[in-house]
Order: C-alpha cells, then structure tokens, then sequence
C-alpha cells in the first residue's frame, strides 16, 4: 500500500492505506484522531466536517490520497493547548451540546462560516446543513451568533 | 463493587431512607432506593373527568416502586484529592442525567461541582429492575437517594473534623469541599476522608439540606461534560482503544429479519484490502478488517443468498389497513348530542441517534467483556451471557456515554450481534451499524391509527373517547432485567399486557372532558419498534390536541381560552398563561402564517407549547418561532431541561412535518439523512423562548415532556394557515428520493 504524507493539527504524519480509503478512516482507525464521528459515510450528515486547507471537508468522502502534502485540522486542532477557539467558548457560554457527538463537526462547520462571513445572516446560518439528532440548532445559532459578536 | 454493608443503617428523612457505611479507606457511603407513590391531586372539575390511571400511578411511579427493593444502589466516595465520585446505575445519552446528579451531591456536601466526578455503572445484575433509564423517571428515582448519599458523607467528614479540630460538630460549616472552624481553621474533604470512613465515628443525626436553602439545585448550570465535547475529547463506544478489536461491519438482507442462506464468494472477500475476518452470525455476514472502510467495503462486496425474513409482503398500505381494522369501536352513538369524530395517521419513525448502533465485544473462553451505550444493561449482560453460553457472572458489561437514544438504547441488539461475532471469530471486535443498516434494521417508534369522537352540548364537552391502534411497540428488554423481559416474551399476556401498562401509566388527558375513555389495540408485526421519546403520547396526545381546536371551534371559542377553562388543574393553566402571554397569542399574523397551541401533562410536570408557523408554501412550511414554559415540579437544573425541551421541539417539528420511514416489502425505504427527514437548521425556529417555572414540589419527569404538546401546537399552526386540517403525519411525506439498494 502506498503512503501519503500530510499534517493533522500541526503534526507531520504518515499513514500507508490504500489511495481511496476515505480520509475519516484514516484519521480515525490509522492515526487514532476520533473527534471526526461517522454518522452516514456518503457526506449527508456532516458529523465527520474538519478542514483541508482551511476549506471545510467531510472527510468521510475525501480519499486518503487527497490530502497528500496538505493540512488537516479536526475538532482537536481547533485550540490553542488550552485556550478555546472563539467559537468553542461560544458553545460552552451558550451549553450546546447534548449528546455532542455532533459538535466536533458542527464547531468545524461554524468556524468555517465565520471564516468566509464575520456577521453570518440567518439565512447563512441556514446554509449549516449538519444534522443534529437531539435538536439542538437553536442554541447552535445562538452560539454562531455570539461568536460573530466576539470575533 | 460495593463491599456488603459495614454498618447500621442510618435513618433519614420522614420517609426512613437507608444509608451505609461501606468497608474502604477512603469514606464510602451507599444509598437506598426507596420512595412512595405521590398521592394524585384532585380535579377541579367542570364536567369532571375521573382520575385516568396515569393520574393514581404513572409509568415513573412503577419504574421507581419496582425498583425499591434494591439496595446500594448508589455508592459515593469521598476521594483524597478531593474529588467525590458518584458511580451511577443510570445510562448518559445526552439528556445531562451526571450534570444533574452531580449537582445534587455538590449541593449537599457543600464541594464545587467540577470536583464531583460521575461514572457510569457496570451492569449490576443485583440492582434488578433497578438499572433501566427509561419512562422519564431517572431524576424522579434519584432525587432523594443521591442527596441522602451526599449528606450521609457530610456528617461523616463534619464528625472527622469534630475529632480532628476539638470542635463540636455543630459550630462547624461546610463549604467549598472544605469543613471549617470560626476560627479560620479549615480541612479538606481529602485530608479527612481516611477517618470520616472509620465504622466507630460517631455522627449525629444526618439531615438533607431543607430546599429553600439550595444554591446549587435549581441553578442553570451547564454540562458538566461540555468541554470534553467541544474540543472531541468525549469518548463513545467506538472511541474507545480496546486492544485487538478491529473495525467490524454487519451485511444485513433485503427484509427485515431475513438470515443467511449461502455466501457465494467468500473466499474473493476473504481476500480483499485489510480483511481480517468473516463470521456468519444470525442477523447476517460479519467482516472485520483493518478499518472501517475496508470493513464496509468488504461487506457490500458480499454475494449472500437470503432466506425470507418476517414481513416480506408487507408495505404501508397493508399496515395501515391493518391498523384501520385493529382501532376498538366506540361506544358512545352521536345521536342525542353534537359532536366531532376525527382520525389520525401516523408513519413509522426512526430513532436515528448520530451514534449508530454499536458495541465492542471481547469474547473469550471462560470470560466475556462488553462496552455499548445501554439503557438496559442488566438484560443485556443476562441474554449475552446465555446465548454465548457463559455463566451470567462471567460476563461484564460497561455502560457507555451514547451519541443520542431517544429510546433506541433501551434495546441492546448491537451488544449481543458484538458478542456473537467475537465469539464466532475467536476475536475482541469493534462493531458500527452503517447508516442505511441502523434505519432500515434498527428500531422504530410503531405506525399508529387514531380515532377520536368528543359529544358536546350547552358549551360542555360530554365525552370523549380516544381508539388508538398501533403496530405493537417492543417491550421485551423488560424493566431492564431478565425476569421480566422473559415475561414480555410470553406469548399469552407477554408484550401486550406491557404495552396495556405502559399505555395506561403514560397516557392521560388534562381536561375535564366528561366521560374520557383512551383504549389501545396493537397489531402484532414482527418488526423492530421500541418505545421513542414520549412513547405513546406524542402521536395520542399529540391528536387529542388537533381535536381540542376542533371542539373549540364548533363550541366557538378562543383555543387558548376554551383550554383555561377545561384544563383540570391550575399547574396546567399556569403554564398556558405564560405561552400566550409571551407569545403573544392572537397577535395578527400575514396571510400563510399562523399561531397553534397546545398543552401536555405527564410524568407529574406539565408544559404548553405555542408556535407560529410560516406555511406560505404548504409543502414546505416552517415553524418561525416557539414559546414553551414548563412545570417540573422541581428544576433541578434549568438549563438542562431548557435543552431537553428544545430537542422535544425538534422532534415534534420533525415527524410532524417531514421525517418518517415507508416500508416496502418488508423493509424502511429510507437510509439515510438525505431520506429520513429530520429537521435541519434551515428547518427549525431563529426564535425560541423557554420558560422553567418556579420550583413548587417534587421533581417531576422531563426528558419526554416537550414532544407530544409541541406536536399538537405545530399541527394546529399548520392547519390555522393553511385551512387545511392535516390527518396523516409527517405532513409532507413524498418518496423524493432513490431508495439505496437492499
């Protein structure tokens, strides 16, 4: 099997898999990086959403091989050692999570809005199409909201 | 774990609850359950309605009384750094049961909540019917126990201190995990805990904290797990680092509960990237490879023959005929009276927790070791251990932090394929339901018919009866042990009269409608249903609050004021108030665009939902705004159950307007997001508003309350703006998609 080289929050890895093992694989069973949650597998739910490059992913659709040479950051690169992410504080201030498992990819998707808008309309928000089973898009809003207002 | 009671008992409270002293170096106190049914309140009628069963004695009230006889049920351990350790017999799937017992111990002992740790107990097949977390009661079993627990430590680190400092016991105060002196001298919880666990201290009389004194009970306070979950420490089961427990993927049949009959390439799979393993088990072909992608691979790169499952021929349109046949006549003609008859149609709807089913299982010759989120866990150890053939003290089971439930984990399906996987391979095995598998396989609140009839005259309601027939719900994981799930197999009594009790504990009407009568038929379909948030109150309730905007129309009344006044009690008008004056109600909306309310009773709390929907498009309508307020009796933490309303809304805008399953020749269409349609930011209200009531008496239920009124306000919202009065839920139920392959 061949080996792709890239960094997971900072750190140069190497994982030998095969070229179209999705990248949510990889972090997971590989490199044992578990904030990334599978919860479809074919990008419906977004539980799995980190960045490359910058650029939001999911990466239970991106091959392995696509990250050849490239920066990874998943829900445990957000912050700085022990200092949160703006939009991590906002989610403690506004206590969003229920049963969390899918915050990391909601957080990753939130930072990646506030990334392209700094004063995100609801209807941007909106666009966050990350299912959250325990219902928590209202207080995820608030969170988006209050960040914004921070950042 | 708990060593057998050291000491005496110590005696607290008027109602005798049980404390022990358990042998260990560190202060360890164990509690008993043990609690009286609360005497129901009385009607202040209208035309009165008798008490319905689920006002004497509801489900929580048999959950709790089924549960007395268990001792040390909780055990609570004063560490020496500090920390005091709860081991709970209770599952944590998102609803913030540890945030809320961990704040009942920092109350009671005085210790900073971050210094409060909870852990989630092992099976522990003595507890009984006593590890179920189930039917709303979680917080209504453990309010007193877990206090009693907390105060017994207290005494006992006061009366160290007492010895320690020369000081009697009463000149000393407790706060901030420390007892100190007036005299500015102070000492640890830690640095006393060794001698608060000597059996000889003598303590005085242990008394709760009288609740008018609690700062920390009743304060908004967040996840205690919060930070672990933003920053992807939290860990679930499939986090976790078994050694040697590779990633394992299930092919499932075309129907539901079809079996293996040949596999026709085994060997080329055998052979694929990263296989590891293959297994034929009962409910189809395990692999097991490297990862989980190899894993899926590997099982859709399967060739399988399938023997027929159990419900091959049917599709929804013979469900509901089924159904429609099943619903009990009623027994009062519309002769002599006006009335309204109204009938309802509800879908099958997936649990569909983020978290699929999962479960790791090490299987070993004399020994077994399972990790899975469960909500039965005794049941679970006792039908693992008997169908891999160990003795049921052989086998352990670690309760673990599940991704959402919403009843799904009460079932332990995943725990016991795990195991029977590992034992088939010789191998510890990781094992994840795929997406498609946990819709189409997993479990489902049942389809359900509903009938209604209320007679009226003179501006009274005289009776009302309420014929619900419904795909039988599974009730087989018991009250959480062996005994009775056995009995809910039987074929004579068995699930049904369950499902009679359950029924009958949960379901109740909050209005004095005269003669109220609710009777439910279930038609026995070999399918995987299990009791979904609210059980069967969102769907009943849910209806029987469309038919109170009906009778309040025909009786020409305000559906706010015509509820005041035939609400039976002043909790519940109290919480209707509050919607209509924060909300506005009334208030002039555009064209398209409407108001609905509606009120739900249960588990001793009581909450009323107003929405305005914006139903411009009737296919595709959204709720813009919600109002809630809810009576609990007693918060014990507001926050938590502002965010377990909100999910409740959720739900109700979900499976009443969009998400439901379609069977089709014996199995779900749907199989994923993209096909079940549970809402989505762009689904759900920018504006919503929760009101806790001020506590007024014991805690009552929460976790299920929110869904059955929220379904009845969306519903009545719906109809107001479209003119339309909607009989079949979800509302917009298309199939709008290309079904997966089976």
């Amino acid at each position: 099997m061949p080996n792709y080289t890239f960094s997971v929050n900072g750190k140069t890895v190497t994982v030998d898999a095969p070229a179209d093992l999705p990248l949510l694989w990889a972090l997971r069973d590989k490199l044992g990086v578990k904030g990334p949650k599978y919860g479809c597998g074919i990008d419906v739910c977004k539980a799995c959403t980190s960045h490359l490059d910058g650029e939001k992913i999911n990466p239970c659709v991106v091959p392995v091989s696509e990250a050849e040479g490239r920066e990874v950051t998943t829900i445990e690169g957000l912050a700085q050692g022990d200092k949160l992410h703006p939009v991590q504080e906002a989610w403690l201030e506004q206590d969003v999570a229920q049963c969390g498992y899918c915050q990391p990819g909601q957080i990753m998707a939130a930072v990646a809005l506030l990334k392209k808008t700094r004063n995100p309309t609801d209807a941007e928000i909106d666009e966050i199409e990350n299912v959250c089973r325990c219902g928590t898009y209202f207080r995820i809003r608030e969170a988006i909201r209050s960040a914004a207002a921070k950042m | 774990m708990a060593s057998p009671p050291q000491s005496e008992p110590t005696r607290i409270g008027r109602r005798g609850f049980l404390t022990f002293l358990v042998a260990a170096p560190v202060l360890t106190v164990a509690a008993d359950l043990a609690t009286e049914a609360v005497a129901p309140g009385t009607a202040n009628a209208v035309v009165p309605t008798l008490p319905a069963p689920a006002d004497l004695t509801d489900l929580g009230d048999i959950l709790i009384l089924a549960g007395t006889p268990t001792a040390n049920m909780l055990v609570l351990q004063v560490e020496r750094d500090n920390r005091v350790h709860l081991q709970l017999p209770r599952a944590e799937v998102g609803q913030g049961l540890t945030t809320a017992t961990a704040m009942l111990v920092a109350e009671e002992l005085d210790v900073p909540l971050d210094q409060v740790v909870v852990t989630l107990s092992d099976a522990r097949t003595e507890l009984l019917f006593n590890q179920l977390t189930g039917g709303s009661n979680s917080i209504r079993s453990l309010y007193t126990p877990v206090r009693t627990a907390a105060a017994t430590a207290r005494a006992r680190v006061v009366a160290a201190a007492s010895e320690r400092f020369g000081v009697p016991a009463a000149k000393l105060v407790t706060r901030g995990g420390a007892v100190h002196t007036a005299d500015g001298r102070s000492a640890g919880y830690g640095e006393l805990t060794a001698a608060a666990a000597r059996s000889t201290l003598a303590i005085g009389e242990v008394r709760l904290k009288p609740e008018a004194q609690h700062n920390v009970v009743g304060t908004p306070t967040s996840r205690v797990d919060a930070r672990a979950m933003v920053t992807g420490q939290q860990r679930y089961t499939l986090d976790l680092d078994v050694p040697g427990a590779m990633p394992t993927m299930v092919r499932r049949p075309p129907t539901i509960n079809g079996t293996v009959r040949a596999i026709t390439n085994e060997a080329a799979v055998r052979a694929m990237p990263g296989v590891l393993a293959l297994a034929v088990v009962p409910t189809g072909v395990a692999v097991t490879a490297e990862t989980f992608g190899q894993a899926l691979d590997a099982k859709n790169a399967l060739q399988v023959t399938w023997n027929g499952g159990t419900v091959d021929n049917l599709s929804d349109v013979d469900i509901r005929k089924q159904l429609h046949a099943a619903a009990l006549p009623f027994v009062v003609p519309p002769l002599l009276t006006q009335y309204v008859d109204a009938e309802f149609d509800f879908a099958f709807v997936s649990h569909a927790p983020m978290e699929t089913n999962s479960a790791i299982a090490d299987v070993r010759g004399d020994s077994a070791e399972i990790w899975a989120g469960l909500k039965s866990p005794i049941v679970a150890k006792q039908t693992i251990a008997q169908a891999i053939g160990l003795p049921v003290d052989k086998v352990t089971v670690h309760v673990v932090q599940g991704g959402g439930s919403f009843g799904r984990r009460l079932f332990f399906d995943a725990a016991l394929e795990a195991a029977q996987i590992s034992k088939a391979m010789k191998r510890p095995v990781k094992l994840m339901w795929s997406r498609i598998d946990d819709m189409r396989h997993g479990r489902a609140r049942a389809a359900s018919h509903h009938k209604i009839r209320a007679t009226f005259a003179l501006g009274q309601v005289l009776t009302f009866e309420h014929r619900v027939a419904s795909v039988e719900t599974d009730f087989r994981h018991g009250l959480g042990e062996i005994l009775t799930a056995t009995a809910a197999h039987l074929p004579v009594a068995g699930n049904l009269s369950f499902a009679q009790t359950v029924f009958l504990t949960t379901v109740k009407s909050p209005y004095n409608f005269g003669v109220t009568t609710q009777l439910l038929n279930e038609v026995p379909l070999q399918m995987h249903t299990g009791s979904f948030r609210s059980v069967y109150s969102a769907n009943t309730r849910g209806a029987e609050e469309m038919v109170v905007d009906l009778l309040a129309a025909k009786l020409g009344k305000d559906p706010v004021a015509f509820r005041r006044e035939f609400l039976k009690t002043d909790r519940q008008r109290a919480v209707l108030d509050k919607v209509a004056s924060a909300g506005n109600w009334g208030r002039a909306m555009p064209k398209g665009f409407a108001q609905g309310v509606a009120v739900h009773d249960e588990y001793k709390s009581c909450t009323a939902c107003l929405v305005e929907i914006d139903a411009r498009d009737p296919k595709a309508p959204r709720v813009v705004k919600a109002v809630i307020a809810a009576d609990v009796g007693r918060p014990i933490n507001p926050r938590g159950l502002q965010a377990q309303l909100l999910g409740g809304l959720t739900d109700a805008i979900s499976t009443t307007l969009r998400a439901g399953l379609h069977i089709d020749k014996g199995l779900p269409l749907e199989g994923s997001y993209s096909q079940f349609h549970y809402a989505r930011q762009k689904d759900t209200p920018t504006d919503v508003q929760i009101f806790v009531m001020p506590a007024n008496g014991e805690p009552g239920g929460a976790g299920e309350l929110g869904l059955p009124a929220a379904v009845g306000a969306i519903a009545n919202a719906y109809t107001c703006a479209t003119g339309t009065r909607p009989t079949s839920f979800p509302i917009n139920f298309p199939v709008d998609f290309d079904p997966f392959p089976r």
